[in-house]
């Protein structure tokens, strides 16, 4: 019965709902991307624990446009507690703000994101395609399976790939930790940083170790996704790009 | 804090509002003006309040305070400011070189009993002390220790009437920042007078500003100067959120 929706031959290619959510997660996540680095812009300085601002310790400052340390600060204000005390300064340098577009187009996206990732994890897990199409078996993952699976993705001229499943080792760790872990991650990581839901749901910003933490792992996520989607493009590009693409769209394996 | 399980009557409006987590909403709800954007910010609202009870916000430890940045408007009396207010910059330095001694807080709207207080009749009431996170849109945040009149005591005390779904903030800048009734009447929202155990600094907002501890730093407007209680979302133009291009909810 679940048969149907999953492709019934092994030779089909991507099933039809494999290929509408691979591609709304590829916008949504695109859109995210670029808005997100819009709202890192605005502040290029991460943290570890809950709070950080210009005031306290970064542990990265990002170059990222005229917002990388930037000056323009009046004399501190103490709170006479001392002279390692809280202290208070104004701002006097304009900075690059463009949060009003970047924040809500993220929001409005991570909407669909979350709903397109839920709709693949539930379909994939009820059709077996998760469990047949991307868990590595356990016995895949001994130290020579791994490495024969290496040493061939090393081999040249890259063989030419059929337009999807079964996937190869290393293809299977890839996706599955996109769609186990990143995806699930950095929705999650996202959530932690806001206001209305670290009051409701306490317990989304303490996974992190706070906010600004999860503000730092969304961000380590992001590279991942990034170096995923080089290395993603890489290898369709080297495995017959033209046909991937259509295989990735159309269906079908020619 | 434990989440009491929802009763029967929460479910059901829950449900009900469920129904209007599309994109249309209900006659005064806060416009779009046909824009996707706003649209995201209201599903984004009406989700919040369908998913989420009445939590408070994480509090910290005196110890656990750590310096601030003071952003937006610093100083309504300074012209070089963006949003200064060219009707208001004026009284706003008067009642500053007064120590604030004829600033009044005006209560109007929807309320049975508008009227006028004093710094001295907030402080009268009963006041909140809290030490929690002010977490900005720009991406960073800070700790301190805020001390107010929660704004549903003043709203209570006022007589605010059943109908009431919405209040707007009006600043002596030029800003008016508009919550929803749920976040007016949350425990942790206050309008404090003082930080980290001071009068509150003219660059945190003096002599009161809102603390809404469940949404993002920009709604914690300063410098208050009137409260406004609307039965409907009153949007307040080129003052407010919406027609300057951001979000009107910032829960998020």
């Amino acid at each position: 019965m679940t048969a149907s929706l999953e492709t019934a031959a092994p030779d089909a290619g991507h099933a039809a709902w494999v290929r509408l959510c691979h591609w709304l997660i590829a916008a949504a996540v695109l859109t995210l991307a670029y808005s997100g680095v819009v709202i890192l812009m605005a502040h290029p300085r991460l943290y570890w624990g809950n709070a950080g601002n210009d005031l306290t310790r970064a542990w990265l400052e990002l170059p990222l446009g005229r917002n990388y340390r930037h000056g323009g600060w009046a004399p501190p204000l103490a709170f006479g507690t001392g002279p390692a005390g809280p202290v208070s300064r104004v701002r006097t340098y304009d900075i690059f703000n463009q949060n009003g577009w970047a924040r809500s187009l993220h929001f409005l996206v991570a909407w669909g994101l979350a709903a397109a990732v839920f709709a693949y994890l539930v379909v994939g897990a009820f059709t077996g395609h998760l469990r047949r199409a991307l868990l590595p078996a356990l016995a895949d993952l001994s130290p020579p399976r791994l490495w024969a699976d290496v040493r061939a993705h090393l081999a040249w001229p890259p063989p030419r790939a059929a337009g999807g499943p079964p996937y190869n080792l290393m293809q299977k760790l890839a996706y599955a930790l996109v769609i186990f872990a990143a995806l699930p991650l950095v929705i999650l990581s996202g959530l932690a940083m806001s206001p209305a839901v670290g009051a409701a749901w306490p317990w989304i910003p303490a996974i992190f170790g706070g906010s600004q933490s999860a503000r730092s792992v969304h961000f380590l996520l992001l590279c991942a996704l990034a170096l995923f989607l080089l290395v993603h493009l890489a290898m369709v590009a080297l495995t017959g790009a033209w046909r991937q693409l259509r295989a990735m769209t159309f269906g079908g394996r020619r | 804090m434990s989440q009491p399980i929802l009763p029967r009557r929460a479910l059901i409006g829950g449900l009900a509002s469920a129904g209007t987590l599309g994109l249309a909403g209900c006659s005064g709800d806060p416009p779009t003006y046909g824009s996707l954007l706003r649209m995201g910010d209201n599903l984004t609202w009406r989700a919040h309040r369908l998913l989420f009870g009445r939590g408070l916000a994480r509090e910290y430890d005196k110890s656990e305070i750590t310096s601030i940045v003071a952003i937006g408007t610093t100083d309504p009396a300074n012209a070089m400011e963006p949003a200064f207010d060219p009707d208001q910059g004026d009284a706003y330095d008067r009642l500053r070189h007064g120590a604030f001694a004829d600033w009044r807080l005006e209560v109007a709207g929807s309320v049975a009993r508008p009227g006028f207080y004093s710094l001295a009749d907030l402080q009268r009431l009963p006041a909140r002390t809290q030490v929690t996170k002010h977490t900005c849109e720009e991406g960073w945040s800070a700790i301190a220790q805020w001390t107010g009149t929660p704004l549903g005591l003043l709203l209570k005390a006022s007589g605010v009437k059943p109908t009431a779904r919405f209040v707007n903030l009006h600043a002596y800048d030029m800003l008016v920042e508009t919550i929803d009734i749920v976040d007016a009447f949350h425990p942790q929202t206050i309008l404090a007078y003082a930080m980290n155990g001071r009068d509150l600094p003219v660059q945190h907002g003096a002599p009161l500003r809102a603390r809404v501890e469940t949404q993002l730093g920009y709604k914690s407007l300063k410098f208050l100067r009137r409260i406004v209680v609307t039965d409907r979302f009153e949007d307040p133009g080129k003052r407010g959120d919406i027609q300057n291009g951001w979000s009107w909810y910032a829960g998020i």
